[in-house]
């Protein structure tokens, strides 16, 4: 089990934060990773991208718009 | 072309810009109906650049000194402002023509303050001035013409068109006043349409010449009812002409650094655009199936957050109908150019039924108002309505609210069709919501001359003319202190029910669009932290509006190690633009400021706002209304929408939704809600230096400095010692 923005999600093998955005049907370009605390440089890099087990995932999405 | 009469003159030596400031304005009075016009050169005072900086700011200085606590929207007293600010006219960096006016709004009865884009507030000061005062009412309809090239002002009978609508308007006075083709880029024209003579939706015009499609553009102060304030005076259009502009027309201290700040910002737009906003290729419509995807899309009058017809208003739908590859900034040097235009588009219906136009936009508002709101997906429809609104004058964001809004209406059975003079208005209905929007522009019959004044206002007329059932328009009726929402649904963000209802003016998204940080993102678990947001974001974001930027430039776009070089709320401040903006701001102005200081600017303006408001009988916590449909669902077909995450949310305020009725659910969740939306009036009250009241204290305007003497006597005689936060 792992936590995306404080809410708790399921983990599994391989999993990638790229299978996050897409569970979450998080889609929106202007977002920033942070896993333990550490930022995922690049954004795309997100498909190659290990989410640990117990990881604690942040996916921030930008003010845009408005 | 006719020519047109000359009703009265005025010569003046313009004086240049230095620092960004003329520290000039110009008041051009158009009488009482009377034939009476004055001119005047007004002087522009340390005070007022210290404490309002200019803009908005100047706007609202001007019209406080101009009108009295009883002014009406429609005395001859009441003003229009257009100001740009001290930035407004650079050319170095992107978004640098933006203007504001401001006025007393037919919607709301208090300030409003609305932007635009086009060249009007830049070459404004290019031809002398800070501001433009618009005041009094002419006895016919006239043009009131700055000739910044030869120092004069001139008002002028407006018989050159019988058509009294925006493009036929701006098209007919670029070709009066250039000399030839070239110098119609010279020249900006501000006007408003047929609609705005009888609906209080009227927007401001404000034009550009595109010199590659050879036609006056017009980008929308829409909202608030501004072109309708402008019709009222009888004045058809305003025109400025300046021939002289160059990347130091605003007589900056150092253009060196101007350069060297907006080459950095041109080159993250050249790079990342395309993998980040898309501005460039689709403007502000890339938003439409994000909303969608993240349930903010407005659906059937924010009934709903998303819809499966998405695909057909997705981004890529509007990019293929929008012209590619052309240069769309709204004035010089705005790489950002989000000013998208569709090739010549074939008219469907309307007096122009078969002739092809150029279209301006839409841009995301206009394409969920006039689209999913209604219950319509379908580009092509969205278009059109898109044309007929600016050329009639309407602001489309009201207008696709306020149809929205008569649809449910219509749905429920609260009006019916022998009221709708024969419209089967339900969702969806393109012909005969079309049809309803050239009633609207004509007047044509009680119903759509109901319709046009306004949501607020519908709600009384339906049920004291037809019966309407006045508590239901009260829960579904998505406006604020008289003005409709734009086109994001709020209700399962907290901090956005403040973003929208707990505004200087409404709920427009200018103020705070904290959605994604508040409910997606989670940065936001207290009322505090909401407060502290709502603190923050509407002070940096009115900063804007004091200088004359666009806004789309701070966050739209961002350097490409932003998102990872700063965490969490810092990253959404764009830390490396807000350092553009004070260097853009010292360079310019030759002051010394830092970023702090840019939010202690914007409080000044914000807080005296609010005690303009207060002047005008509104400004208080009675007049921060938030609808039902604002705060959650209110039928059950919505709730059962998402069923399983309403019964999350009751769950997590305490609630077993087991053994509930839907009825009963959405009750429960309706009051728990409402519990917390007081809550966060406090909070918010409280971070932002006022009373419970909503009313800015005496220790507040003194640390701000702007204790002038009759706002300190208004505060005495509306703070009240039971009001106080202990």
């Amino acid at each position: 089990m792992i936590t995306v923005n404080g809410d708790r999600f399921e983990w599994k093998e391989g999993l990638t934060v790229q299978d996050i955005l897409d569970a979450k049907n998080y889609t929106f370009r202007m977002i920033s990773v942070w896993i333990n605390g550490e930022a995922v440089q690049n954004r795309g890099d997100y498909a190659s991208t290990l989410v640990p087990d117990k990881g604690e995932v942040e996916v921030i999405h930008m003010i845009s718009g408005g | 072309m006719n020519k047109m009469k000359l009703l009265a003159e005025w010569d003046y030596t313009p004086s240049a810009p230095r620092l960004g400031y003329t520290r000039e304005t110009l008041y051009v009075g158009l009488g009482n109906r009377d034939g009476s016009y004055r001119f005047e050169k007004r002087p522009v005072t340390d005070d007022m650049i210290d404490k309002f900086i200019g803009g908005r700011g100047f706007g609202l200085k001007l019209l406080w000194d101009a009108v009295t606590p009883e002014t009406k929207w429609n005395d001859p007293e009441n003003e229009i402002v257009i100001s740009g600010g001290p930035i407004c006219g650079i050319t170095q960096y992107p978004g640098a023509g933006k203007c504001y006016s401001v006025f007393l709004s037919p919607l709301t009865e208090q300030t409003y303050n609305s932007n635009a884009g086009g060249y009007f507030a830049p070459l404004l000061k290019f031809s002398g001035f800070d501001a433009l005062e618009l005041q009094g009412m002419a006895e016919r309809d006239v043009v009131v013409f700055i000739d910044g090239d030869n120092g004069r002002v001139e008002i002028l009978e407006s018989n050159i068109t019988d058509d009294k609508n925006a493009y036929t308007v701006t098209e007919r006075l670029h070709e009066y006043f250039a000399a030839d083709e070239k110098d119609k880029k010279n020249i900006s024209v501000v006007s408003s349409g047929q609609a705005a003579t009888h609906s209080l939706w009227g927007c401001m015009n404000f034009s550009f010449y595109d010199q590659r499609r050879k036609v006056a553009r017009l980008k929308q102060a829409g909202r608030g009812g501004g072109g309708t304030v402008l019709r009222g005076k009888g004045a058809l259009a305003l025109v400025v002409k300046m021939s002289r502009v160059t990347g130091n027309s605003t007589g900056p201290a150092d253009t060196d650094t101007l350069s060297r700040v907006g080459g950095k910002v041109h080159k993250e737009i050249r790079d990342f655009d395309d993998v980040q906003c898309k501005m460039r290729t689709i403007g502000t419509a890339h938003l439409n199936e994000i909303m969608n995807d993240y349930d903010l899309l407005p659906v059937n009058n924010y009934k709903f957050g998303r819809h499966d017809d998405i695909g057909r208003i997705h981004s890529e739908e509007y990019k293929k109908r929008f012209a590619q590859g052309m240069p769309d900034g709204c004035w010089y040097g705005c790489s950002l150019s989000c000013a998208k235009a569709t090739p010549p588009f074939k008219l469907a219906t309307g007096p122009w039924k078969g002739r092809e136009v150029i279209v301006d936009g839409p841009e995301y508002e206009t394409a969920a108002g006039l689209g999913s709101n209604v219950g319509i997906f379908d580009p092509e429809w969205t278009i059109e309505a898109n044309f007929y609104a600016d050329h009639y004058g309407i602001d489309t964001i009201s207008l696709g609210t306020g149809i929205a809004f008569v649809c449910e209406c219509y749905g429920l059975g609260l009006i019916t069709r022998e009221n709708t003079g024969g419209l089967e208005l339900n969702f969806g209905n393109k012909i005969d919501i079309m049809e309803l929007i050239h009633r609207i522009a004509l007047g044509a019959d009680e119903f759509s001359r109901i319709v046009a004044l306004g949501t607020r206002r519908m709600k009384r007329l339906l049920a004291e003319r037809y019966g309407a059932d006045s508590k239901i328009m009260e829960d579904i009726a998505m406006e604020g202190q008289g003005l409709e929402a734009s086109e994001y649904r709020c209700q399962e963000s907290i901090a956005q029910w403040g973003g929208y209802f707990l505004t200087l003016k409404g709920p427009q998204h200018d103020e705070a669009w904290l959605i994604f940080m508040d409910m997606v993102n989670k940065q936001l678990p207290t009322f505090e932290d909401k407060a502290e947001a709502l603190f923050y974001f509407p002070n940096f974001r009115l900063w804007f509006s004091l200088v004359g930027l666009c806004k789309l430039p701070w966050n739209d776009i961002e350097p490409e190690d932003n998102h990872a070089k700063y965490k969490g709320i810092e990253a959404a401040k764009v830390p490396e633009h807000v350092q553009n903006y004070v260097d853009i701001y010292n360079a310019v102005t030759g002051k010394n400021v830092v970023k702090e200081d840019l939010i202690a600017m914007s409080e000044k303006v914000y807080n005296f706002e609010r005690i303009f408001n207060l002047r005008m009988g509104k400004g208080t916590r009675s007049n921060h209304n938030c609808p039902n449909r604002g705060l959650g669902p209110v039928f059950e077909d919505e709730w059962m929408a998402r069923p399983d995450y309403f019964d999350g949310k009751l769950k997590e305020a305490g609630i077993k939704p087991e053994g509930l009725s839907v009825k009963e659910k959405i009750e429960r969740l309706q009051t728990h809600r409402r519990a917390q939306w007081e809550q966060l009036v406090d909070k918010v009250y409280a971070r932002r230096g006022w009373n419970r009241n909503g009313i800015p204290t005496l220790d507040t305007v003194r640390r701000l400095g702007i204790d002038y003497p009759d706002v300190v006597e208004l505060l005495e005689r509306n703070l009240k010692p039971e009001d106080e936060f202990q």
